[in-house]
């Protein structure tokens, strides 16, 4: 502190000023709070580091062998006759058709019969983007390293290939979406083409543009009111508490895009939500924001 | 078809061997990535064409997209040749 | 021990592998990758188990509505919705690896622990 002192007092008016202005641009140092005399005392056992690592290795390998021994006791893959193939997944096979309307019938399962479990997994994605906002998403003024600007702008390759891949990538997902009760795929797997379109769109044509087509409002508007759809759309079997009440929607002839009661329309949800988090989280590491 | 289901799972392993052993973290990433890829592969092997789809998208594009992000936020992955002119296309 | 359970011992293996990725290293990045890859693993062993050797996948295909043609559809179902969940759940942890960079401008655990440590004290 006193060097300081003196070399301003030996040095002239400018190196003053420059002082001057370094103090006042450079951030004021936290005070520290003031301690309570009560020192803690932290009780630390310092494991050797080899140590540690013997054990831990040993307890992964120990968990390894076990769990390979009860597998190779288990009964034989691929056989007709395991445990497994027992009457729940019968009855899926054999009643879903009829029941659900739906030719799929994997997205029969999880968008009809097991339903509620599915809107359990979409809030999981909603609970998830919500904490990558919370950790990641910039206060107001908050200055943070915003590597933005180096993304590419006006490259050339990157631009030509988005126009021509990125129709193509969104069609694709559309379709996955719209034929999941008919052909493999569904919302989450549409969905997910679907955010990976958004997100390579977003890469070509630079963030300014997609942040008008895609605001946080949007953002946010689409995912809850898909999640809201879902809920509100399967809450009369819930209200009921059957499961074999007669439905005003009926199955349809399987086979047909409108059919399978409200499967389509469920898969529709599932993919927004899908699409919007997959397109957020990249936003959200990116830049800070949508 | 089991010839080459045993071909992809030893692809797979090999590869969390590789990315276990190797201390480069974008090379990590990308390896993690090929594995991915093999996965989707197995899926179809499996007679599940559903996680195919989803693994393809979600497993090889998005999870990997998050990790080279992640890696370009923790300067793992270096970006100084880029730094010198880009910056000052941003600012305009 | 047999081999016949080979798809599931492959399994089993990818998911000893992201175990020990998770609890021996100290990187963060191969901490969260290690995760990820248990988490393969254990899709892997789930869909194996539902695998029925010589059927088509659950896709109904000319009105045949028989349990012998079809693979088990459960297995799939569960995998399906953990595969998305499973990068959610990545993403939140990278988030989370990412502000502790910015804080502590370090990725290894043990010298994040050891400042955590020093400014208790």
């Amino acid at each position: 502190m006193k060097g300081a002192n003196n070399r301003w007092l030996e040095q002239g008016d400018d190196a003053l000023d420059r002082l001057i202005a370094e103090r006042i641009d450079s951030p004021v140092p936290e005070t520290p709070a003031p301690r309570p005399p009560r020192k803690r005392r932290v009780r630390t056992v310092h494991i050797p580091h080899a140590l540690y690592l013997a054990l831990a290795l040993l307890l992964c390998l120990g968990i390894i062998g076990a769990l390979m021994q009860t597998t190779a006791r288990l009964p034989s893959f691929g056989n007709p006759d395991n445990p497994t193939n027992n009457e729940v997944s019968r009855r899926y096979l054999e009643q879903g058709l009829e029941e659900t309307g739906a030719v799929n019938l994997v997205a029969g399962m999880i968008l009809d019969y097991r339903a509620f479990d599915t809107l359990g997994e979409s809030n999981v994605l909603f609970v998830a983007i919500c904490a990558v906002i919370i950790l990641l998403r910039l206060q107001q003024g908050e200055a943070r390293p915003d590597d933005t600007a180096w993304e590419p702008r006006h490259d050339l390759i990157l631009r030509t290939v988005g126009r021509l891949v990125v129709p193509l990538v969104l069609v694709f997902g559309i379709y996955v979406i719209l034929n999941g009760h008919l052909s493999p795929g569904g919302g989450f797997s549409g969905g997910a083409v679907i955010g990976a379109g958004l997100i390579l769109c977003r890469l070509a044509e630079g963030g300014e543009r997609m942040g008008k087509v895609l605001s946080f409002r949007t953002f946010r508007a689409l995912s809850t009111g898909a999640l809201s759809f879902y809920a509100l759309s399967k809450a009369y079997s819930f209200f009921t508490g059957a499961n074999r009440l007669p439905s005003v929607i009926t199955p349809g002839v399987p086979g047909r895009i409108f059919s399978a009661g409200l499967i389509p329309y469920l898969n529709i949800a599932v993919g927004l939500v899908v699409a919007c988090t997959m397109y957020a989280l990249f936003t959200l590491f990116r830049k800070g924001d949508l | 078809m089991e010839l080459v289901m045993i071909l992809m799972l030893v692809f797979t392993l090999a590869c969390a061997l590789f990315v276990a052993f190797t201390r480069n973290l974008l090379t990590a990433a990308i390896v993690f990535m090929g594995q991915s890829l093999a996965m989707s592969i197995i899926w179809m092997l499996l007679q599940s064409p559903d996680l195919a789809i989803t693994e393809a998208a979600v497993g090889a594009g998005v999870n990997s997209l998050l990790l080279f992000i992640a890696l370009r936020k923790i300067h793992a992955v270096d970006a100084t040749a880029e730094r010198e002119e880009a910056p000052h296309e941003g600012s305009k | 021990m047999s081999l016949s359970n080979y798809e599931e011992l492959a399994a089993i293996a990818l998911f000893g592998i992201g175990l020990t990725l998770l609890i021996l290293d100290r990187n963060l990045i191969k901490k969260i990758i290690g995760f990820s890859m248990s988490d393969a693993g254990i899709y892997l062993y789930l869909a194996a188990r539902g695998y029925v050797e010589g059927r088509r996948p659950p896709i109904v295909e000319n009105g045949v509505t028989d349990a012998a043609a079809y693979i088990n559809p459960i297995p799939t179902g569960l995998v399906l919705t953990g595969i998305v969940v499973s990068v959610a759940s990545s993403a939140v942890f990278l988030a989370l690896a990412v502000r502790l960079y910015e804080r502590y401008r370090t990725l290894n655990l043990d010298e994040i622990t050891d400042r955590v440590r020093k400014e208790e004290e």
